[in-house]
């Protein structure tokens, strides 16, 4: 079957590219070399934030170029990365104060809840609601809202206010899963079972066993444990 | 129970909780149910005076946006009135809303940039302040509800700028406003009036100059203690921050100066209607208040 | 002795501006000086509020230079008391965009003292933000 060529324009320049391609395979196509902007090309680790325009519209949007596919006469460019402040701070010293945000990231308090971020955003997540649930000093909601944030850095390329947003969400998370979040007692039940050598014998044999011994078990082994 | 929207501001929901809950408490014995937006965001504290300068109205937008969705989804019934106990939100709210709906061209604008939105703002909601629905209710079953009258207790209500300020969105007579005066008195309190309960306290210059909010906080604090106050009532977490929290540095340049409890209203309204003090949230309040109440026989 | 005051297009033009941004007829302003007498932080500022007026008014753009705009709070009573319906707090907010739509913050938020971010409201914080940052 023949690959139909489409025109796209990389950075102002029209190319012909093979339809279905993404903006990354669009890109190697006609022949750029990508060593920043291209990463793990599964739409998970959000080096490959892209912005884009639809032929003869005047909307911009936000995606990811491993997984944006090319439309004819789409105009596309990387944003590999955006400059933001990263402020150090130490996880075991910090306490779960709604006041944390401010104090780390003052200008998340010029946030207008314009929705700019939101709209941009490749993961298609509420990102104004949990910038303003970390104004609120709400953890949870805002560790939980953010929880798919890949960290593009879209949001705050296109920020009036110039904030972080992926940095403020960071923080929430990290101190929510440290300090608020209702800990599993499995955890500590399985290290417990480990440390007594319940597993010992197990592990000895499995070390022992040939490639497709392992193999073997793998494929008949019974799913049977709950998932939570 | 009445259901009516509710719009709380960022600071309730933190440094000034105790207004919050005092006011849930004391609106929830008189059959009003203060039933908070879903998914609401901080309206900006101040409205912006330019007039080319829409994008800070979005947030109030929204806001107001949301008491239409509370009435689609069955939250409350056809019930448009938003009630703000922030005096600085009111401010906003309800200027942004006017904004609204005297310049359509103003309001087409920001629906159509708030495309993200279920539907567009109708400028059908009222923006109404606590008092203002107190009033609404009645003040004389406000006091069927008092159980503890405030007797012997003078307080001087203080007003800042932003519940009477400018006209239009002013809920009394900027010159000589009675809404809190009124209330004070259906709680059995006295009334003092202080000549300066209309001055500014300083608002958001507590943040770049200290002093400046110092200066004007030990004014209108020392006026009212000449003219007999022992408490202030406010409604504002700006002001009582400012006429509260900042008392200690009044004390480091007047040493002759005695602290004065600030109260939000609601929280007398609490104490007066027989309610549990755990609902006034007294240990967020800079000068403890319990002893002058103890001492009043009302705690 | 008296003072010449040139007024230029230049002049005529920053006064132009003003009155558009703030959507007040500057030019209706006679003076009285009621808003100076109403300002409760009048007495901090390097220069009155109808002075403030008087150089928009003559389109002297050295008054974005003066303490004035940046001590204002907002307060609106001199809106209610102004005889000709103005509004002052709007001129003012007009000359603080125009410094801080060049991107000029008027306070570096950065430099809040510790002690201070802990204990002031989110309302303060957001209100000075929104007034001094650009």
């Amino acid at each position: 079957m023949q690959n139909q060529l489409i025109p796209v324009f990389i950075l102002g320049k029209k190319y012909y590219v093979p339809r279905g391609s993404t903006f990354i395979t669009a890109m190697e196509h006609v022949g750029f070399k990508l060593k920043k902007g291209v990463g793990c090309r599964e739409g998970f680790c959000g080096a490959c934030a892209s912005l884009y325009r639809l032929d003869a519209e005047y909307k911009l949007h936000g995606g990811l170029g491993c997984q944006t596919v090319v439309q004819p006469n789409m105009q596309i460019v990387q944003i590999p990365f955006t400059p933001v402040p990263k402020v150090i701070y130490n996880l075991e010293s910090i306490k779960p104060d709604p006041n944390v945000f401010v104090a780390h990231y003052p200008e998340l308090y010029r946030c207008l809840s314009c929705n700019t971020c939101t709209k941009i955003c490749p993961q298609e997540l509420q990102v104004m609601d949990f910038v303003q649930a970390t104004i609120r000093g709400d953890f949870a909601l805002a560790a939980n809202l953010s929880f798919d944030c890949i960290m593009c850095g879209l949001c705050s390329a296109r920020c009036p206010s110039e904030i972080a947003q992926f940095n403020v969400a960071l923080l929430a998370r990290r101190i929510f899963g440290k300090y608020l979040v209702e800990k599993g007692s499995w955890l500590q039940h399985r290290k417990d079972e480990i440390a007594s050598g319940k597993f010992d014998d197990g592990y000895k044999e499995l070390v022992r066993s040939s490639s497709d011994q392992i193999m073997k078990r793998y494929y008949e082994r019974k799913i049977d444990f709950d998932t939570t | 129970m009445t259901k009516i929207p509710y719009f709380p501001g960022c600071t309730l929901k933190t440094k000034a909780r105790n207004f919050e809950k005092s006011a849930l408490a004391s609106t929830g014995l008189l059959g009003i149910e203060l039933t908070e937006l879903p998914r609401w965001n901080c309206c900006g504290a101040v409205y912006p005076l330019t007039s080319d300068d829409l994008m800070q109205c979005v947030a109030s937008v929204g806001n107001l946006i949301r008491v239409q969705e509370m009435n689609q989804t069955g939250m409350v019934s056809n019930e448009y009135r938003l009630v703000v106990l922030c005096s600085m939100c009111l401010n906003v709210l309800k200027r942004s809303h006017k904004r609204m709906i005297e310049q359509n061209e103003q309001l087409k604008k920001i629906n159509e940039f708030m495309y993200l939105e279920k539907e567009p703002y109708k400028g059908n909601v009222t923006v109404v302040h606590l008092l203002e629905l107190l009033k609404e209710h009645g003040f004389e079953k406000i006091r069927d509800a008092v159980k503890k009258p405030l007797s012997g207790l003078r307080v001087s209500p203080y007003y800042g700028c932003a519940l009477l300020r400018p006209r239009e969105v002013g809920i009394d007579d900027p010159e000589n406003p009675k809404i809190q005066e009124e209330l004070l008195s259906t709680l059995g309190a006295t009334v003092v009036d202080n000549p300066l309960k209309l001055r500014c306290c300083g608002s958001y210059q507590t943040v770049r100059d200290k002093q400046l909010v110092i200066n004007l906080a030990y004014d209108i604090l020392s006026r009212a203690q000449d003219a007999g106050a022992e408490a202030i009532s406010t409604s504002c977490p700006l002001c009582s921050f400012n006429i509260d929290n900042r008392q200690k540095e009044i004390i480091k340049n007047h040493s002759e100066f005695k602290p004065l409890p600030v109260f939000y209203f609601t929280q007398l309204m609490t104490v007066a209607f027989g309610l549990s003090q755990e609902h006034c949230g007294f240990e967020q309040n800079h000068i403890d208040p319990q002893q002058l109440l103890k001492d009043k026989g009302v705690l | 002795m008296t003072a010449r005051i040139v007024i230029t297009s230049k002049n005529r033009e920053f006064q132009r501006k003003i009155d558009e941004l703030s959507g007040q007829v500057c030019t209706l302003c006679d003076q009285c000086g009621t808003c100076t007498g109403s300002c409760p932080m009048a007495f901090e500022m390097d220069t009155t509020p109808s002075n403030m007026i008087r150089m928009v008014q003559l389109g002297q753009e050295e008054v974005l230079d003066k303490k004035t705009l940046w001590i204002c709070a907002s307060c609106y009573t001199c809106t209610v008391r102004c005889p000709r319906g103005l509004d002052p707090s709007k001129i003012a907010e007009a000359l603080r965009q125009i410094k801080l739509r060049q991107a000029i913050d008027h306070i570096d938020i950065h430099k809040i003292p510790k002690n201070e971010i802990d204990i002031l409201p989110q309302i303060a914080l957001v209100a000075a933000f929104r007034k001094f940052t650009g």
